[in-house]
């Protein structure tokens, strides 16, 4: 699947068509710093909104079926934040024969194991001796469409 | 004032721990990272040390272990390790008051006046690094920075070589809480050449003087050694003593990578007043690169806003590989104006921006990629070495930046060669493409 994101490894061209500028009518006093001179407006941008802790942010995406019914899709690109330690009911990639799994971390009285979001998907318990060991939790999964 | 303390921060086998956090399956193996071209290798990780392999070991040379001891050996990743590296540094600023990033993985940090447990501070960054990016680091704490880089030395070698030194200093090593007698004890076991500052050359002359352990340099006369060899190791000694005396501006360059860099007086917003700073720098690499017979086979680029200033913050690298290979200040200028063009976003106040070469190589080695002495722009390359040397020595004579290369976007595209990288991972992290699969 391809994902159609801007490439802005290059220059945008701007518009050609000249910006018009609404004719302002009031008078600013003279030695007094305008309200509006340092604040710079920011767009609501999805990478603040995902990323509560930016260096700790990655991405993955995520091959199968297991976790359809806690709405992560074939295909779907999670977020990933590894800042937040991991705990019961999280949903987690854990590293299973050295392969990157997405589950839900079942942790209670003592035993651990990753839990599926589909019947027909089993459980994966650890070994005995097995150390599971999580990568980071999963803070939330992209469908993209495709148009 | 308090007593000057830096902390020195640095990655453990970065680059081979870089790959690690993407593919489990090379935990506990033998690992090593080979140079552009999979020459040698530059990076091992401690079973592969463990194996004998030397840092720069010819690949063919070593290639049997592949077989024989299981060693996987991957090309180099600089995408996957500038962004690595970028993250990092931005978590091991917040350390102290302020930071100087002095390799692709190192940096100096100021904790003077923090108070309090300076090593369970250190624990605490270390845990923090290690859990949200999966790199093992080590922190050297002392008086000095070259005091720090030797604590950070110890560090290291305690947590892997057992009984080089005591346990206690694994992984944060503050020598600034070592009482003197156990300083005096540490400096014995540890050789002169280890010191920063102190390459082979005169770690031979002061063998024959009988000056063997980093407690003998220290304790030679700042006077002698000043005579007999120069400001620069005499300053070694001193900071040794205890006395701060190196400015980051003056640092001895790293083994590997040539960097320069710098924090803005005040802040800068702007594209154009950043790319006049950033064009400075990567002229300034290009002639610490000629004059140290090196090229760079690749140029890292880094814009960041201030972490302890108000307002949105920004970090952002870029690393270009140059191919081929170079120490040529228009090509070298140019790969930093486009990188810093990829990663400047507007609205946020830069205080730091910095030009680094990495994966260098000596200039006289070619490593010949196609076609032979051409270089992308066009021109022989006698003919710009010819070019570049007489720049060196008018901007010796009249000045640094008498002379230099006009910034110029129109000039003609960069040619993409492509690098013989067979054994390369996926940019998992900065190409939506390549990001990691995970299975559900």
């Amino acid at each position: 699947m391809r994902i159609a994101l801007p490439d802005l490894s290059k220059p945008v061209p701007a518009g050609h068509l000249p910006a018009l500028l609404g004719a302002v009518d009031f008078a600013i006093p003279a030695g007094f710093p305008s309200p509006a001179e340092d604040m710079t407006i920011k767009r609501c941008d999805l990478v603040e909104l995902l990323g509560a802790h930016p260096q700790a942010t990655f991405y993955m995406r995520v091959s199968g079926q297991s976790m359809v019914d806690a709405g992560i899709q074939d295909q779907d690109i999670i977020v990933i934040d590894r800042a937040i330690e991991p705990r019961h009911g999280h949903i987690v990639v854990a590293v299973v024969d050295n392969e990157f799994t997405c589950k839900r971390l079942h942790k209670r009285n003592g035993r651990v194991r990753l839990e599926s979001a589909n019947q027909t998907f089993p459980d994966i318990r650890p070994r005995d001796g097995q150390m599971l060991e999580i990568w980071g939790v999963v803070t939330a999964s992209l469908t993209l469409f495709k148009p | 004032m308090s007593a000057s303390r830096y902390a020195l921060v640095d990655g453990n086998n970065f680059y081979a721990s870089c790959e690690r956090v993407f593919r489990p399956s090379l935990e506990q193996q033998p690992l090593i990272v080979l140079s552009n071209n999979d020459g040698c290798a530059i990076a091992r990780s401690n079973e592969a040390k463990e194996l004998g392999i030397k840092m720069g070991a010819p690949w063919h040379t070593i290639k049997h272990l592949e077989r024989e001891a299981g060693l996987v050996a991957l090309s180099a990743n600089f995408t996957l390790y500038g962004d690595i590296s970028d993250r990092m540094m931005s978590l091991v600023s917040g350390f102290g008051h302020r930071q100087e990033i002095y390799s692709i993985d190192e940096s100096f940090v100021d904790l003077t006046g923090i108070r309090g447990d300076l090593v369970a501070r250190g624990q605490k960054l270390r845990q923090r690094v290690l859990q949200w990016l999966g790199i093992p680091i080590c922190i050297g704490i002392g008086p000095t920075k070259t005091l720090a880089k030797l604590a950070n030395h110890v560090a290291k070698d305690a947590e892997r070589k057992r009984g080089s030194y005591p346990a206690e200093h694994a992984q944060v090593c503050d020598l600034t809480a070592v009482p003197a007698p156990a300083l005096d004890a540490l400096l014995m076991v540890t050789p002169a050449r280890e010191v920063w500052g102190v390459g082979p050359r005169i770690s031979d002359q002061l063998h024959n003087l009988g000056v063997f352990t980093v407690k003998d340099l220290r304790d030679m006369n700042p006077a002698t050694v000043r005579s007999r060899w120069s400001v620069t190791l005499e300053r070694t000694v001193r900071e040794l003593q205890g006395v701060d005396c190196i400015d980051f501006d003056d640092a001895p360059a790293a083994k590997q990578e040539i960097a320069c860099t710098r924090s803005f007086g005040g802040s800068v917003l702007e594209m154009e007043e950043l790319a006049e700073a950033i064009s400075a720098f990567a002229a300034r690499v290009a002639e610490k690169l000629r004059l140290q017979g090196s090229h760079a086979g690749e140029l890292l680029t880094f814009i960041r806003t201030s972490p302890f200033r108000q307002g949105a913050q920004y970090s952002r690298s870029a690393i270009m590989p140059m191919i081929p290979s170079t120490a040529d200040t228009a090509l070298l200028t140019k790969a930093a104006l486009v990188s810093l063009r990829t990663i400047y976003r507007t609205g946020f106040k830069y205080a730091k921006a910095g030009v680094m070469a990495l994966s260098l190589s000596p200039a006289d080695q070619g490593q010949g990629e196609l076609p032979f002495g051409v270089t992308p722009a066009g021109a022989k390359s006698e003919l710009r070495a010819g070019l570049m040397a007489t720049m060196d020595r008018v901007n010796d004579r009249y000045g640094r930046g008498s002379l230099h290369i006009a910034r110029n976007e129109s000039a003609a595209p960069t040619r993409q060669w492509s690098m013989k990288q067979e054994r390369r991972t996926p940019h998992y992290t900065t190409d939506w493409q390549s990001i990691p699969l995970a299975r559900a």
